[in-house]
C-alpha cells in the first residue's frame, strides 16, 4: 500500500499553491500554533521521542533526543548572566543528489518557519538562524519574504504566535561551500569565518554557536515537527518499519524515466518507490546498473541487490550502504560507473575545507587515480592501492568528509573491481597492439 | 573546475575601486544583515556583505560582479575586521568572484546526478558558443563555469545563470534561453520541460492530484 | 586528578589536560606538527592520533582531546601506528623532495617524523604541486610548496602577536598560507614563526642557505637588545655568531624572541672597533695598547675620573669601572646615559615588581609613557594576553598601534594627580591592578607621582588566596638598568653631577646615547665595541668586547639575575672589557682586588649578594610613597625600533627592516 495524499505533510511540495503565509494556513500551518506551545517543552520533546523521527539530515540521529541535549537551564557566562541558546536549521543543501529542502523552503516555507518555533522552543532556544546555501538564490527569496510574513502576522518575535514566548528566526545565506552542511562547519560560518569543522569535543549543545548551546537540524527534521505534533507520534510512526519510521522526501535523480522528490512511507521497497513515482528505470528493470540510494556519500549498490530493499536506514545499512538524504541516483547500464564515481571524487577534493591533512591530500589524491582508472591508465596494483588510501583518509579527519570521499570509491572496488580490471587490460592491449 | 585566483592589486585596481562605498539600497541591506546577529557579533554578516559588495560592483559594471581587493578592504572596515580574515571568507567561499566575470554567469553543473541526464551535452553547447572554462568571451557577455552540484538533481541538467536556475535541459534549450538572454529577453526559469511544473514527476501526477487546482486542505480527512 | 591508563601503566594526571599531554607524562612521545603548547588547538594535522578506550573505533588526536578517569590509552598499537604512517604518507605526497637544498635540514620536524613513520618509497605517481613563494618580508624567507598547512603561523600572529596579518587562503588542496596581498610582516615578532614552522616553507631570510644546524657551537647568552633579558642561544661557526634563537623561560619570554634580539647579530662583523685609536690632531689614528694605556695614564687624573655605563654591559664590567674609578677616589659612576635623575634608594621603586608572568594575571593596567611593543616586545605579548583575559588597559602618551586594545587616556604626566573616572573607576573594581611606568613616564616627577598611586590605586595588596600582589611597575629599555643600579651605578643628580665634577677623565663603557658635548673638557675613553656615536667622541678607544664575546652577569626589569657565556672572541685586539679595566687599573697604579674573571665575580657578589643567585632578586615590597606633581608632555624616547644600539645600528638586516618596515623603502621582491 502507498502513502496516501491525506498522510503527506509537504502537501504542496510541488508548488502548485501560493506559498504565502494565508495559502499555507489553508493547508494547515501556523493552526493554533500556540496549543502546541502550551504542551510544554518535556511533552513536545517526548512526542518527537516517541515518533521515532530520524534526523532527516543523513545521518539519522534520533530528532527528539537531540533535542533533549540541549541545556534545561541555561549556563552562565563569566559575568553571571544567563547564556542564550540557539537553533541552527541546515538548508545548505549540497549533497549531490539531494534536492528537497529546496522544495520545502520554496513551496511550504511556513512549515520550516513554524518548526522553527516549536523546535527551539523545546530546546529553549533564544532565536534560529536558517543557514541556507548560497546557490537557493530565489528559494532564500522566498525564505526571507516568508519569515518576514510570520513577524508581520506576529507568529515570529515577542510573544510568538501568542505562546508568551519570544522568538526570533534569521536567515543566514551560504556563499558556495559544501562543507558548511557539516554541523560545527555551519557554526564557523555563521560566525563569519571560513567554514572549517571545529575538533569535538565540545559539542554544539554545550557550545555551538557563539560559544553559545547549540541544536543543528535538517530542514525536513524541523518542518515535519508541527505536522506531528498535531497529528500525534502515533500516526507518524505508523509508517515505515521498525526504527525507521515516518514518511519522507524520496529525491530519484538519474535513470529513471521520470525523476522527482516525493514524499512516501519509510521503507517503501526500491521497485515501487521508482514503478510508482518515476515511470519505472530508463529501458526497463534489465537495464538496471547500479544505485547511489542515499547521495553522493554512501556507497553504490547493486541492481541485484538493491530492487526489492526496504529503502530505510537499516535495510540500506544492510547492503553496506546508507539512506543519507534519500536522495536516490539511479545509473542504468549506459552509465560509465567509473567516471560516475570519479567525477563524485572530484566534487570531495573540490569541497574539502583543506583543513586537516587527509581529507586535503587524500581526496586530491583518490580522484587522480581514479581518474586514470577511468581511462585505465593504470596498474592493476593501484587499485588495492587507492583502497588502502581511502582507508587512510576514512576515519582519521576531524568530520565525516573524509568518510564520504573514502566510501563511493569503496563501493566501486566493492561492486566493480573486475570493470576496473578490464579497463586496465583493455588499455594495454591496446598499446600492445599499437606497439606491434 | 578553473583554480581561482586573485585579480593582482594594482594602481588601476586602485584608482577604479579605492573609493567605493555603498549605495542606499545596499546601505541598507548591509544594515539589516548586519542586525541579525547579537550586538559585537557584527563579523557574522560578512558573508552577505560579501555579497552586496559583489552584487553593487555588478551593478556598476553591468555584470555579475567581483570583488576587486579594495572592496574587500571597505568590508573589513565596515566590520572592524582585519582584512586578511575577510579575504580568507572571499577565497574559500566559491560564489564569490575574484576575477572580473561577464554580464551572464553561466554556471554548469557537471556533478554526477547532472552528468547522469547529459550534462556533457550542456557543457558542448557552451564550448561550440565559443565559451570556455573559466573564461569570459571577448564581447563581455558571457563567463562559463563548470560547478558542483545545485541541488536540482530530479530536474537534471541544470544551469544557473547569475540568480536563476534553468532545468531539464537539453542543448537545444540551453541554447534557446541563451539567445534569449543575448537578446535582453528574461526567459522563464526553473524546468524547461514543457509541461512540467516543478519537480513532479513529468506527465501525470502520482500524488498530490487534488493541490493541482485548489489550495487543498487535507485537514478533513485525518482520522 | 583523572587516573588513566597509557600503553597499559596506569598514571595520575592533572586535571584539564589533554591525552597528548597525558602520554607526555607517560613519558611517550607523540609526534605532532599542528600542536603548539603556547598556541591554541588546531587539530589538524592528524599526527598525534592514538587509541582511546572509550571512544569510537577510530584514532583520536590526542592534542584536543580531553583527558578523563578511566581512559585507556594506546600508542603503541597497530591502529595508531597505521594512522600515523597514512598521515605521514599524506603530508609527503606533495611534499618536494628538496632536503638537500632546504635550509630546515637537521631542525626538521618532518624530516625527524618521516624517519619514525614514513614509507620507504612513494606510491605516489600524480604530479605534485607546486605553490608560489610568498613575500613576507625582508626576514621571512618562504617556500610554500613545502607548507603542510599546519597553521601555526596563523595562530602565532593572530593570538600571540596579535596582529593578523597571516591567512591560509582558498580551500582544499589549493588552501595557501600567505601574508595579506604578500605584504612585508610587520610587527616585533615576526621571525618567531620561523622557528614555529615545522617544515622549510617559513625559513630565516638573512641565513639563507648560510649554515646547517649541525656546524653550530650552541652557547647560552641573554639577550640585551632591550631590558626583557630574553633567553637565548648563541649559535656560533668559529668566531661567528650565525644567528640567534630564543630559548624557553617561561618566566621571562617563554620560547619567543623579539626580531632586533634575533637578527642584529650580523652587527657584530660589522664597524667593530678590533684595535685601539687615540685621537692625535682631531683624528683619531691607530695606535698600540700601550700607547693608548700611557696616554690616559699620563692626563694623571686621580680622582676626577668617572665612568658612563651604556645600555648594553653586564654586571661585571660596571663593578669593575667603579673598583677602578674608587681605587682612584672617585664615586662618579652613572648608567642612565640620557640624564634621567630619579631617585634610586629604593630600587622597588624602579622595578617591574609584578613580574613579566605576573603582569599577564593583572586586570587593570595603566601605563605610563611607554610604547611597548618597541620599548619591550615580549612585555607586550604579556599584556596582550591580560587583555584577553579581560583586563582594563590604559595608556597615558602619545597614541601608537597597541596589539591589546585599550583606551589612551591622555598625553600629559599630569595625569597621574587627576585619573579620569573610568580608570579610577576600574582600578576600584580590579582585583590585580597594576601601573607600568615606561621610560618616558620616569622623568619630571612621573614616577613620585605614579608611586603615589600606588597607595591611592592600592597597587600593593594581599590576594585573597593569601599570596601578596605588586602592581607598581617600572619598564625599563637598558639591559644594563637593574644591574648597574643594583651595583650603585648611579648619582643622585644623573649624569648632570658627573658633568659638573668636570672630570679629567670620562671612561665610556660603551656609552653611545650620551651627550658628550657636555664633557668638552674631559679626555673620553671609549671602551666598547662599534665605531658608533661613542667612539666618534673618544679621544681614546680601547676595543671591548659585544655581549656574546664575554660571559657575564644581566639583571632584567623585573629584577632578575640571569647569567651568560661566552659564545665566540672578539674580533682583532678586542679584549673583554673587565681585563681592559684591570689593565687601566695597572696603568693608574692602583689596586682592584682582582685578577682573574672568578675574583672579580666574587668580589661583585661579596658586594652585592644578589647578583649571585640565579633568580629574582628581592627588593622588598615596600614602595616609597612618592607625591609632588608631575606634568609635561610624554614623547617617546625610542624613533626607530630597529636601530637602537650600536649593535643594531650597525646590521644589515636591521637597516634593511627599518627601511623598509618602518621607512615604506619597497624592496619587496617578486617571488624568486
Amino acid at each position: 500500500m502507498s502513502l496516501a495524499d491525506k498522510d503527506r505533510i509537504f502537501t504542496n511540495v510541488y508548488g502548485y499553491q501560493p506559498w504565502q503565509l494565508s495559502a499555507a494556513q489553508a493547508r494547515g500551518d501556523w493552526d493554533n500554533t500556540k496549543d502546541l506551545i502550551a504542551r510544554g517543552r518535556d511533552a513536545i520533546i517526548q512526542e518527537m521521542k516517541d515518533s521515532g523521527l530520524r534526523g532527516r539530515g543523513g545521518a539519522g540521529f534520533p530528532t527528539g533526543m537531540k533535542w533533549s541535549f540541549m541545556p534545561k537551564q541555561p549556563p552562565l557566562d563569566a559575568a553571571g548572566n544567563p547564556r542564550p541558546s540557539f537553533l541552527v536549521i541546515n538548508a545548505d543543501e549540497s549533497e549531490p543528489g539531494s534536492c528537497k529542502d529546496r522544495e520545502i523552503i520554496r513551496h511550504d516555507p511556513h512549515k520550516l518557519i513554524e518548526g522553527a518555533l516549536v523546535a527551539g522552543f523545546a530546546m529553549g532556544a533564544r532565536a534560529a538562524y536558517i543557514y541556507i546555501r548560497g546557490e537557493y538564490i530565489r528559494e532564500a527569496e522566498v525564505l526571507f519574504a516568508a519569515v518576514q510574513e510570520a513577524y508581520d502576522a506576529g507568529l515570529l518575535g515577542k510573544n510568538a504566535a501568542g505562546s508568551g514566548y519570544d522568538y526570533d528566526v534569521f536567515v543566514h545565506r551560504g556563499a558556495g561551500a559544501y562543507i558548511c552542511g557539516e554541523e560545527t562547519a555551519m557554526i564557523e560560518s555563521l560566525e563569519g569565518k571560513k567554514g572549517q569543522p571545529r575538533l569535538k569535543p565540545p559539542f554544539p549543545a554545550g557550545a555551538g554557536l557563539y560559544g553559545c548551546p547549540t541544536t543543528v537540524n535538517n530542514v525536513e527534521s524541523i518542518a515535519v515537527a508541527p505536522t506531528i505534533l498535531r497529528r500525534g507520534a502515533a500516526w507518524f510512526s505508523s509508517f515505515g518499519n521498525e526504527n525507521n519510521r515516518g514518511t519522507k522526501l524520496f529525491q530519484i535523480s538519474g535513470h529513471v524515466n521520470k525523476p522527482c522528490v516525493v514524499e512516501e512511507e519509510m521503507s517503501i521497497p526500491f521497485r515501487e518507490l521508482i514503478e510508482r513515482h518515476c515511470g519505472g528505470i530508463r529501458g526497463g528493470w534489465d537495464n538496471l546498473l547500479a544505485v547511489i540510494p542515499g547521495g553522493s556519500s554512501v556507497p553504490l549498490v547493486p541492481a541485484a541487490q538493491i530492487m526489492d530493499c526496504p529503502m530505510d536506514f537499516d535495510g540500506l545499512k544492510a547492503l553496506g550502504s546508507g539512506l543519507g538524504t534519500a536522495a536516490v541516483i539511479v545509473m542504468d547500464k549506459s552509465t560509465d560507473i567509473v567516471r560516475a564515481i570519479s567525477r563524485l571524487s572530484y566534487f570531495y577534493k573540490h569541497e574539502s575545507c583543506g583543513q586537516c591533512t587527509p581529507c586535503r591530500e587524500g581526496t586530491g589524491w583518490m580522484w587522480r587515480v581514479m581518474e586514470r582508472l577511468r581511462t585505465g591508465e593504470a596498474h592493476v596494483d593501484e587499485i588495492d592501492m587507492l583502497q588502502q588510501v581511502t582507508k587512510q583518509v576514512e576515519g582519521h579527519t576531524i568530520c565525516a568528509l573524509g568518510d564520504a570521499a573514502a566510501w563511493p570509491i569503496q563501493g566501486l572496488i566493492r561492486h566493480f573491481r573486475p570493470e576496473l580490471e578490464r579497463r586496465i587490460e583493455e588499455r594495454l592491449g591496446s598499446l600492445q597492439q599499437a606497439a606491434e | 573546475m578553473a583554480d581561482r585566483y586573485l585579480e593582482p592589486d594594482s594602481p588601476e585596481l586602485r584608482a577604479r575601486w579605492g573609493n567605493f562605498a555603498w549605495s542606499q539600497k545596499w546601505a541598507d541591506k548591509a544594515k539589516a544583515a548586519v542586525a541579525r546577529y547579537p550586538e559585537g557579533r557584527q563579523r557574522s554578516a560578512v558573508m552577505a556583505l560579501l555579497d552586496y559588495a559583489q552584487r553593487q560592483v555588478g551593478e556598476e559594471t553591468n555584470t555579475q560582479g567581483w570583488l576587486p581587493i579594495p572592496v574587500i578592504e571597505f568590508v573589513a572596515r565596515a566590520l572592524d575586521m582585519p582584512v586578511v580574515r575577510v579575504l580568507e571568507v572571499a577565497t574559500f567561499y566559491t560564489m564569490y568572484n575574484l576575477v572580473p566575470v561577464g554580464r551572464f554567469h553561466v554556471q554548469v553543473c557537471g556533478t554526477t546526478p547532472c552528468m547522469l541526464r547529459g550534462s556533457d551535452d550542456i557543457i558542448a553547447a557552451c564550448e561550440k558558443r565559443g565559451m570556455h572554462h573559466g573564461h569570459t568571451t571577448g564581447d563581455g557577455l558571457w563567463t562559463f563555469t563548470e560547478v558542483e552540484c545545485m541541488g536540482n538533481c530530479a530536474s537534471a541538467p541544470m544551469v544557473q545563470i547569475n540568480d536563476d536556475n534553468y532545468e531539464d535541459l537539453t542543448a537545444e534549450r540551453f541554447d534557446a534561453v541563451l539567445d534569449a538572454l543575448a537578446r535582453g529577453e528574461t526567459p522563464k526559469a526553473g524546468t524547461q520541460e514543457p509541461g512540467r511544473h516543478t519537480v513532479e514527476p513529468a506527465g501525470a501526477l502520482s500524488t498530490l492530484t487534488a493541490m493541482v487546482n485548489e489550495n487543498h486542505d487535507y485537514r478533513g480527512e485525518w482520522q | 586528578m583523572p587516573k588513566l591508563k597509557v600503553d597499559g601503566v596506569e598514571l595520575d594526571v592533572p586535571n584539564g589536560v589533554t591525552v597528548l599531554q597525558a602520554c607526555e607524562l607517560a613519558g611517550k612521545e607523540i609526534p605532532r606538527f599542528c600542536y603548539h603548547e603556547r598556541l591554541s588547538i588546531a587539530g589538524n594535522c592528524r599526527m598525534c592520533l592514538v587509541e582511546v578506550k572509550p571512544g569510537p573505533p577510530k584514532p583520536q588526536a590526542s592534542c584536543a582531546l580531553p583527558a578523563t578517569d578511566g581512559q585507556e590509552i594506546r600508542t603503541d598499537s597497530e591502529m595508531v601506528r597505521k594512522a600515523r604512517e597514512g598521515v605521514m604518507e599524506f603530508l609527503l605526497i606533495n611534499h618536494p623532495l628538496d632536503c638537500p637544498i632546504c635550509d630546515q635540514g637537521g631542525e626538521c620536524d618532518l624530516q625527524d617524523q618521516a624517519m619514525a613513520y614514513g614509507r620507504g618509497g612513494s606510491r605516489y605517481h600524480e604530479n605534485k604541486r607546486a605553490v608560489t613563494e610568498k613575500y613576507m618580508g625582508p626576514l621571512i624567507k618562504t617556500a610554500m610548496t613545502r607548507c603542510i598547512h599546519c597553521t601555526r603561523c596563523v595562530r602565532f600572529s593572530e593570538e600571540v602577536a596579535g596582529v593578523d596579518e597571516i591567512g591560509a587562503l582558498y580551500r582544499g588542496e589549493n588552501m595557501q598560507i600567505t601574508t595579506y596581498l604578500e605584504h612585508a610582516a610587520k610587527h616585533e615578532l615576526s621571525a618567531n614563526v620561523i622557528d614555529l614552522c615545522p617544515v622549510g616553507a617559513l625559513t630565516s631570510r638573512p641565513h639563507a642557505f648560510e649554515l646547517r644546524p649541525w656546524e653550530l657551537k650552541k652557547t647560552l647568552g641573554i639577550d640585551v637588545s632591550d631590558a626583557t633579558g630574553a633567553n637565548i642561544r648563541i649559535d656560533s661557526r668559529g668566531r661567528e655568531v650565525m644567528r640567534v634563537l630564543p630559548r624557553n623561560n617561561d618566566d621571562v619570554n617563554e620560547e619567543w624572541l623579539s626580531d632586533k634580539g634575533r637578527y642584529q647579530v650580523d652587527g657584530l662583523m660589522r664597524r667593530r672597533l678590533d684595535r685601539p685609536w687615540i685621537r692625535r690632531d682631531g683624528k683619531l689614528q691607530p695606535a698600540s695598547w700601550q700607547e693608548a694605556f700611557s696616554t690616559i695614564a699620563s692626563l694623571n687624573p686621580g680622582a676626577s675620573i668617572a665612568a658612563i655605563a651604556g645600555d648594553l654591559v653586564d654586571c661585571e664590567t660596571m663593578f669593575a669601572a667603579k673598583r677602578l674609578v674608587g681605587a682612584l677616589g672617585s664615586r662618579l659612576v652613572e648608567g642612565r646615559q640620557t640624564g634621567m635623575d630619579y631617585a634610586t634608594d629604593s630600587l622597588a621603586a624602579v622595578n617591574f615588581n609584578s613580574t613579566l608572568a605576573g603582569i599577564e594575571t593583572a586586570d587593570a593596567i595603566l601605563i605610563v609613557g611607554s610604547m611597548v611593543r618597541w620599548e619591550a616586545p615580549l612585555v607586550n605579548v604579556r599584556i596582550r594576553k591580560a587583555a584577553k583575559r579581560g583586563a582594563r588597559v590604559f595608556l597615558i602618551g602619545p597614541e601608537w598601534e597597541t596589539t591589546f586594545g585599550g583606551d589612551f587616556i591622555g598625553n600629559d604626566l599630569s595625569l597621574l594627580g587627576n585619573l579620569p573616572e573610568a580608570v579610577t573607576r576600574a582600578f576600584g573594581d580590579a582585583k590585580r591592578p597594576a601601573v607600568i611606568v615606561g621610560g618616558a613616564g620616569l622623568g619630571r616627577g612621573g614616577l613620585e607621582a605614579a608611586l603615589s598611586l600606588s597607595n591611592s590605586l592600592n597597587l600593593v595588596r594581599e590576594l585573597e588566596d593569601g599570596t601578596r600582589w605588586n602592581g607598581f611597575n617600572v619598564l625599563h629599555m637598558a639591559a644594563s638598568r637593574m644591574g648597574g643600579l643594583m651595583l650603585g651605578f648611579a648619582q643622585q643628580g644623573g649624569i648632570a653631577d658627573l658633568v659638573s665634577a668636570k672630570p679629567k677623565v670620562v671612561l665610556s663603557l660603551g656609552a653611545d646615547e650620551v651627550d658628550y658635548t657636555r664633557f668638552a673638557g674631559s679626555m673620553i675613553v671609549y671602551i666598547g665595541h662599534h665605531g658608533d656615536k661613542g667612539a666618534h667622541a673618544a679621544d681614546v678607544i680601547l676595543p671591548g668586547s659585544a655581549y656574546v664575546e664575554k660571559a657575564g652577569t644581566y639583571v632584567n626589569t623585573e629584577g632578575r639575575v640571569q647569567f651568560a657565556d661566552k659564545a665566540v672572541f672578539g674580533p682583532g685586539d678586542a679584549r673583554e672589557d673587565w681585563t681592559i679595566l684591570r689593565a687601566l687599573a695597572d696603568a693608574f697604579d692602583v689596586t682592584v682586588g682582582f685578577d682573574s674573571f672568578e675574583e672579580l665575580r666574587a668580589a661583585m657578589i661579596a658586594e652585592v649578594p644578589a647578583l649571585g643567585i640565579e633568580g629574582l632578586a628581592d627588593y622588598g615590597s615596600d614602595l616609597p610613597s612618592g607625591g609632588g606633581s608631575a606634568s609635561g608632555a610624554i614623547a617617546y624616547p625610542i624613533q626607530d625600533f630597529y636601530m637602537t644600539n650600536p649593535i643594531a645600528r650597525a646590521s644589515e638586516v636591521m637597516q634593511r627592516c627599518s627601511a623598509e618596515l618602518l621607512h615604506g623603502e619597497d624592496f619587496a621582491e617578486a617571488a624568486e
